[in-house]
């Protein structure tokens, strides 16, 4: 077999925008009913009030803010780990760098609701924008929250911009293939494409700069809601460690959720020849480096926690590790790190499969991590007297269950309008460097079998 | 110099009658929640009798301490508010402007005391419970947080009452409904910022004690600490 021709990239990558299954609107359906459930919900809480939810004195926030760190945090997939690549170099980021930034974009989206969703008067939530009232006052820029407005709004922003740059070229391969609306539509997005030598080079400047610029912005975005914890005096909250561990957390729970999305690409929209296992087994080790980085950072903070033995630190390290919280605790540990580690570790292991299978366990892992780190300390501060617990109620669950469908959901939609793998890249890398692109690689191998 | 309101609690003297609690929701239109939700933990009380037992059963002592809003003077509800809804008076009390307030509660996380109280539905009084709300308090509606005032109602009463006959506020003339209610005088209010007033002197006292006060948070509650608790002839 010859290698892939621009034309076979062409038709295989394009192919999807064309056209959809039975299967496919089935699961559409499926996907905006559980979506309008949430959103339902969502209405339901707003009109009888914040009760609904299952938060109560002492602890304030649970789901609601365990969800957005936790979306917040899987954002950290896309935009930072295709940036590392793009920067390093690495010429097999080629297929993935789109799918990986489509993520980024959609969890911000979802992420971002949050912070209204659990406010107790989510129809004021414009107050937070720094705009000059007839109030006479500006948002509260010592408040951790108004911080994570303003790195959220920028991170979103940067990332678009990111995601958006590298689609032009796209759409304009799109516009040329297309007929009426469709033709009109696209020719709009691709801004006037034309493919000159100037528009490449300043394709690349600008790609250059903004895979330099969204790297800080991205590692900000996750320490600012670290913050929104370890700025407040509250047992096992106050931390230093908390900016750099939930970074880590972040990108841990980014790169197994980039691989949960390539493998569902893979199959569903038959990518086997473009998606690799060597693209899997790269990943993977980059996931079990994260894994590891994780222990390490829960070890460092529950040793030094353990050995200063505070009286008020020690009520909640004991509530989670043998206390009440302990089965979720030890579940996360389970699912971080027990089953990762020898999946990822010992390469006949790491193969489509046990990269995914390690890759669903830190998803929940890394929920059940946010969920740990807010409801415990809360509900066990300095005063035993009002000490407390928390349970969810079906809003609140209902809703959650609701992103994780948004999130599929936004997925599919975008698959059917743009190339999830970046068509003129694979091009360009199978053009500039033959010999080290995966894709062509596997071809040559196929050849001479 | 502006005054300086705190408060000085002798827990030697607290019975654990609650008086205080309930006259502080009879002043302050805080509204009841009903069986169910109180027991889920969504019960305002700006004022709680806190209760601790020591020994074993039979041999058990119960020890009270009232708590409310310790009035810190590095408070940290207040910088962590989006929209200045919690913020400090030029008389250091923590002021909650209810108007302002969209429902973060990050300021109740962040408070080390746990007296902050969040508004989980819109409150609503049996009729005709509804014709004995205080007028000089406003209610508070669904998705607010709210907590104890010091009665900054009252005391605003009191500082207008004084300028307009032209003198400075009595010590002991401004009574917050716990203080007025407490029939053990257990707690006393005043200006910290006149050395000469009661609240000042008791809080010169060898028993003084802030709770919680490793945290650097200043309160302008001081407790006196039971006797008892130095082995003095209470044990």
């Amino acid at each position: 077999m010859a290698a892939k021709t621009p034309e076979h990239i062409n038709e295989d990558l394009l192919r999807p925008l064309s056209g959809t299954s039975a299967r496919y609107w089935i699961v559409f359906g499926c996907l905006v009913a559980v979506v309008a459930a949430a959103i339902g919900a969502f209405g339901w809480q707003v009109y009888h009030g914040i009760g609904v939810a299952g938060i109560r004195r002492p602890v304030f926030w649970g789901f609601y803010i365990t969800n957005f760190v936790f979306w917040i945090g899987l954002s950290h997939a896309g935009t930072l780990i295709s940036a590392i690549l793009r920067l390093a170099n690495a010429t097999w980021r080629r297929p993935i760098t789109r799918c990986a930034e489509v993520i980024t974009v959609f969890a911000l989206l979802i992420g971002a609701t949050f912070p209204v969703v659990h406010l107790g008067r989510p129809w004021l939530a414009f107050w937070l924008f720094p705009y000059p009232s007839e109030r006479g006052i500006w948002p509260n820029i010592r408040s951790p929250l108004l911080w994570d407005f303003f790195a959220i709004n920028t991170y979103l922003l940067g990332s678009v911009t990111f995601l958006l740059l590298p689609m032009i070229p796209d759409f304009a391969l799109i516009r040329d293939r297309a007929t009426g609306g469709k033709k009109k539509i696209y020719t709009a997005l691709s801004l006037g494409w034309c493919g000159s030598p100037r528009q490449w080079h300043r394709l690349e400047k600008a790609m250059q700069i903004m895979a330099v610029a969204i790297i800080p912005v991205a590692v900000s975005v996750h320490s600012i809601v670290s913050w929104d914890f370890a700025m407040a005096p509250v047992p096992m909250w106050h931390s230093t460690i908390f900016a750099p561990y939930f970074v880590a957390g972040a990108i841990f729970s980014g790169i197994a959720a980039l691989i949960i999305a390539m493998a569902c690409l893979r199959k569903l929209l038959h990518l086997e020849e473009y998606l690799l296992p060597i693209h899997f087994e790269n990943l993977g080790k980059l996931l079990l480096v994260m894994s590891l980085l994780w222990v390490y950072f829960v070890f460092a903070e529950r040793l030094t926690t353990w050995y200063g033995n505070e009286s008020s630190e020690m009520a909640v390290f004991w509530l989670t590790q043998t206390g009440s919280y302990s089965p979720l605790f030890w579940t996360m540990v389970t699912c971080n790190f027990l089953i990762p580690f020898p999946l990822l570790a010992i390469k006949k292991f790491r193969t489509i499969t046990g990269c995914v299978i390690a890759s669903i366990g830190i998803v929940i892992g890394m929920w059940l991590e946010r969920f740990l780190i807010i409801v415990p300390s809360l509900s066990h501060k300095y005063l035993p007297y009002s000490w407390g617990t928390y349970r969810p109620t079906w809003v609140e669950i209902t809703i959650t269950v609701g992103t994780f469908a948004a999130m599929a959901l936004l997925y599919m939609l975008f698959s059917k309008f743009v190339p999830i793998i970046s068509v003129w890249e694979l091009k360009w890398g199978q053009h500039q460097e033959p010999e080290r692109d995966p894709v062509l690689l596997r071809e040559d191998e196929e050849a001479t079998a | 110099m502006a005054h300086q309101w705190g408060m000085v609690i002798d827990l030697d003297r607290c019975t654990g009658c609650e008086a205080c609690v309930v006259a502080c929701h009879a002043e302050n239109n805080i509204s009841t929640v009903g069986e169910d939700e109180a027991a889920r933990g969504r019960a305002k009380h700006w004022i709680r009798v806190e209760r601790y037992y020591e020994g074993e059963f039979p041999d058990v002592k119960t020890k009270f301490m009232p708590v409310l809003c310790q009035q810190c003077d590095a408070a940290p509800c207040e910088p962590v508010c989006p929209t200045f809804a919690s913020y400090h008076t030029s008389e250091g009390l923590n002021g909650q402007v209810y108007n302002r307030c969209i429902g973060t509660r990050y300021c109740a996380n962040a408070c080390p005391y746990n007296v902050r109280f969040f508004n989980f539905y819109n409150p609503a009084w049996e009729k005709p419970l509804h014709l004995q709300l205080n007028p000089d308090v406003s209610v508070r509606s669904v998705g607010v947080m709210e907590k104890c005032t010091f009665c900054v109602q009252r005391i605003k009463a009191g500082e207008i009452q004084a300028a307009a006959e032209k003198r400075v506020v009595k010590d002991g003339e401004i009574q917050p409904a716990c203080v007025q209610s407490c029939p053990t005088k257990a707690m006393v209010f005043g200006d910290l910022s006149d050395p000469q007033s009661e609240v000042s002197r008791l809080a010169r006292s060898n028993r003084a004690t802030k709770l919680l006060g490793e945290l650097g948070t200043l309160p302008k509650v001081t407790y006196l600490q039971r006797d008892s608790w130095h082995g003095g002839e209470d044990s």
